[in-house]
């Protein structure tokens, strides 16, 4: 292509920015993002209300029992310790006082089989506490005060409580870093299964107000679908944004109710940093299918009719992918990788599960490349199935008239008027 | 430079031969050959469904020929020049959001001209059209004619080369349908070549140096205006105040055959082989009262007519044939 050819069109990119513009301006200010935005908050609300009364309920009712495992004595010390912080003060939890065997203490397996927050041994003067460093943070302050109280030391002099966190196995945390993949595959699923369903309509607007015919006469189709994703996804990251900002300040006000996650393999920044991708890949590649699914039907009604069938496939997506997560390794796990519209939620999960980091670029890199595949197909079939006809042959849902139809009308319409001018 | 760039004929600013489009088990286009001088005033008339629409569009490159070739300025794939190009589709569109110079500038945009440059012309060509008090109006406010205007001048905006139009009269009032006449005309005094498709002859015939005719996907004829016309003879119109039609034994007997009551006092009948003079004088003799008597030339109506209908009566044949 020579430089007078480059100067007589703009590039693809330019031509994707100029309708990602206009899209993204139009549907950032129009009332009904404004009420989109607003619809998820409502559950959200809802939801880290019950969460933070469920979380009450369940410091309350099982993880807020200390066992206090010292001599006869000291147990009892510590007992009435509690019973008179308790009468005094109030607030404090629960103890319960539990012989020490002849068998040294095996606290890993005392907690393990019950529902003790921690256990304490050791003596009042010199406390040993047990637990996970979570519930060890939580309740160091309340020991402390009761052995400190159980010594007769109060409120002078306290002791120095040591600490002996849980080890945890290797095996162990790969189980407990299933519940971060777990929880990033869903919510990477709830955003697509908002967010991804605007794509749908997205072309019924361009039909209806028969915009889509400058765009196609001026800019190549791939370019106007390239655009209009990214239009979209642009719009997604206002949207989670502003749900993330609220979601936030629920986060700042329920505080230790929200459940902790394990953190994932690969730690939390990139973690983070490879759902964002995963969520724009899993987007791009969901919004192609949807824009081209939403650019064959004519009204908005089709459209509904289409989100059915597409929200059930979502799910099968989804169900795939986090069944495949329970056995990584597995041919299903690697085929729920590689698969396109599946590959963003099982790359999501081995991020949480798994260390490395060549696979996920690997990953990104094929769904780059779908993403490209499916516009291009898209582009393509909308240009064959949509661009048909003007106004004077279309027959019945944007499709031709039978030739038969055309030509006869034709000659009999062209029949009269030559009868009439002669 | 491509292949087909090395016969290009400057003088052409669209030329195609025997562009052929099926959607499924229609034929739209039936092997169309147009050739549209740069600079002219060129019409593409046929009636509704004849594949005037679909052979715009394959022309612009929206959707692309199942045979044949078509160059743009020597160029066969027509987005390569997009920004040379002016296009306002038969079925008009606009988003009903934007205001009239956001819209206009947009697609300015959309041909390559940069936002700011667009909405300064907008406003100007807005102000010169008589809009100038609709410039910040939403398109959704305007009415039909009015968002008729912005989208022109939209198609206007980045002062294309070459401007297509796509039944361009339709939905326009008389008043505006002549102001688009006389845009038309102004664009091609300024060398930028304008087609435009009409089922409506009377346009093509005032505004047109050259026309096809499209009929049943055909092209059965291209050229010019009058050479369409005189493909029909010429008849004579006699204004007589012998209604009885005694007069008519007067009349050569090639004539007499052909004549045909044209209403009221009016004949119409061919120019007889003796001409005209002799024509008059075996009226006069024949005592057929004459009021008036002229000649009259075929119009592109006449014409259009006689062709399209010959030639979608053809393609019927053709298909009951088949």
């Amino acid at each position: 292509m020579n430089t007078a050819q480059e100067a007589s069109r703009l590039s693809f990119f330019q031509a994707a920015w100029v309708v990602a513009r206009r899209d993204f301006k139009a549907i950032l200010f129009s009332r009904a993002f404004f009420f989109f935005l607003l619809g998820p908050l409502f559950p959200v609300i809802v939801g880290a209300l019950a969460g933070g009364i469920g979380g009450q309920v369940q410091r309350e009712a099982v993880s807020n029992t200390i066992a206090v495992v010292m001599s006869e004595e000291d147990n009892a010390a510590m007992l009435e310790a509690r019973s008179s912080a308790q009468e005094s003060i109030g607030g404090f939890p629960k103890i319960v006082a539990l012989g020490a065997g002849e068998e040294p203490l095996d606290a890993r397996s005392l907690l393990a089989a019950t529902d003790y927050a921690v256990v304490v041994s050791g003596t009042p003067e010199a406390p040993v506490l047990t637990g996970t460093e979570a519930q060890m943070k939580r309740l160091d302050g309340p020991v402390t005060l009761l052995a400190a109280v159980a010594a007769g030391n109060a409120p002078s002099n306290y002791p120095k409580v040591t600490k002996n966190a849980l080890a945890t196995t290797a095996a162990a945390a790969k189980s407990d870093r299933i519940r971060t993949a777990q929880a990033g595959q869903l919510l990477l699923f709830l955003l697509m299964m908002l967010l991804a369903g605007m794509v749908l309509s997205n072309l019924v607007e361009e039909k209806a107000n028969k915009v889509i015919e400058v765009l196609a006469a001026a800019i190549p189709m791939d370019s106007v679908f390239f655009g209009k994703l990214f239009a979209m996804l642009g719009v997604s990251f206002v949207g989670i944004a502003v749900w993330a900002g609220f979601g936030g300040i629920i986060g700042a006000l329920a505080g230790e109710a929200l459940p902790e996650l394990p953190e994932p393999a690969l730690g939390w920044p990139l973690f983070i940093l490879l759902g964002v991708a995963y969520f724009s890949m899993g987007y791009l590649l969901l919004g192609s299918l949807f824009l081209t699914i939403g650019g064959m039907a004519t009204t908005v009604r089709e459209v509904q009719t289409l989100s059915m069938p597409v929200t059930m496939a979502q799910l099968l997506v989804f169900f795939l992918a986090a069944f495949a997560m329970t056995n990584p390794g597995s041919p299903l796990e690697l085929f729920a990788a590689i698969f396109p519209l599946s590959s963003p939620f099982a790359m999501l999960a081995r991020a949480a599960q798994s260390g490395e980091l060549w696979p996920h670029l690997l990953a990104l890199a094929w769904q780059a490349l779908c993403v490209a595949i499916f516009i291009k197909a898209g582009a393509t079939l909308f240009r064959r199935r949509v661009m048909k006809s003007g106004k004077g042959g279309r027959g019945k849902k944007g499709r031709l008239a039978p030739p038969s139809l055309t030509n006869r009308d034709n000659v009999a319409s062209v029949q009269s008027l030559a009868s009439e001018a002669h | 430079m491509s292949r087909n760039e090395h016969h290009y004929n400057s003088d052409l600013a669209i030329e195609a031969r025997g562009l052929v489009k099926r959607f499924d088990d229609t034929l739209a286009v039936d092997g169309v050959d147009i050739s549209v001088p740069a600079g002219a005033i060129y019409g593409i008339l046929g009636p509704n469904g004849a594949g005037k629409t679909t052979t715009l569009r394959m022309l612009l490159g929206i959707i692309d020929p199942d045979e044949g070739v078509r160059r743009v300025f020597g160029h066969d794939r027509p987005h390569e020049i997009a920004k040379w190009i002016g296009y306002l589709p038969e079925e008009r569109g606009l988003y009903p959001a934007m205001k009239c110079d956001e819209a206009i500038a947009f697609m300015g945009a959309l041909r390559g001209l940069p936002l700011d440059e667009g909405r300064k012309r907008g406003r100007e060509l807005l102000e010169g059209h008589g809009m100038g008090h609709a410039i910040d109006r939403q398109i959704r406010q305007l009415s039909k004619g009015m968002a008729q205007t912005v989208q022109l001048l939209g198609t206007l905006v980045h002062r294309p080369k070459l401007v297509v139009l796509d039944e361009p009269f339709s939905g326009l009032d008389a008043i505006n349908q002549g102001k688009l006449e006389v845009m038309i005309r102004e664009l091609a005094r300024n060398g930028t070549t304008v087609i435009f498709s009409t089922h409506v002859i009377h346009h093509a015939e005032r505004l047109c140096n050259d026309v096809a005719i499209i009929a049943g996907g055909k092209v059965p004829y291209a050229g010019s205006v009058d050479a369409a016309r005189d493909r029909i003879p010429a008849q004579v119109r006699l204004e007589t105040r012998n209604a009885d039609g005694e007069w008519r034994s007067a009349l050569p007997a090639d004539a007499r055959h052909d004549a045909k009551e044209g209403g009221g006092h009016f004949w119409y009948f061919p120019i007889p082989d003796g001409g005209i003079e002799a024509l008059l004088k075996r009226l006069i003799d024949g005592e057929a009262g004459i009021l008036s008597l002229s000649i009259e030339r075929a119009g592109l109506h006449d014409a259009f007519v006689e062709i399209a209908g010959a030639a979608a009566a053809r393609a019927l044949e053709a298909e009951e044939d088949r």
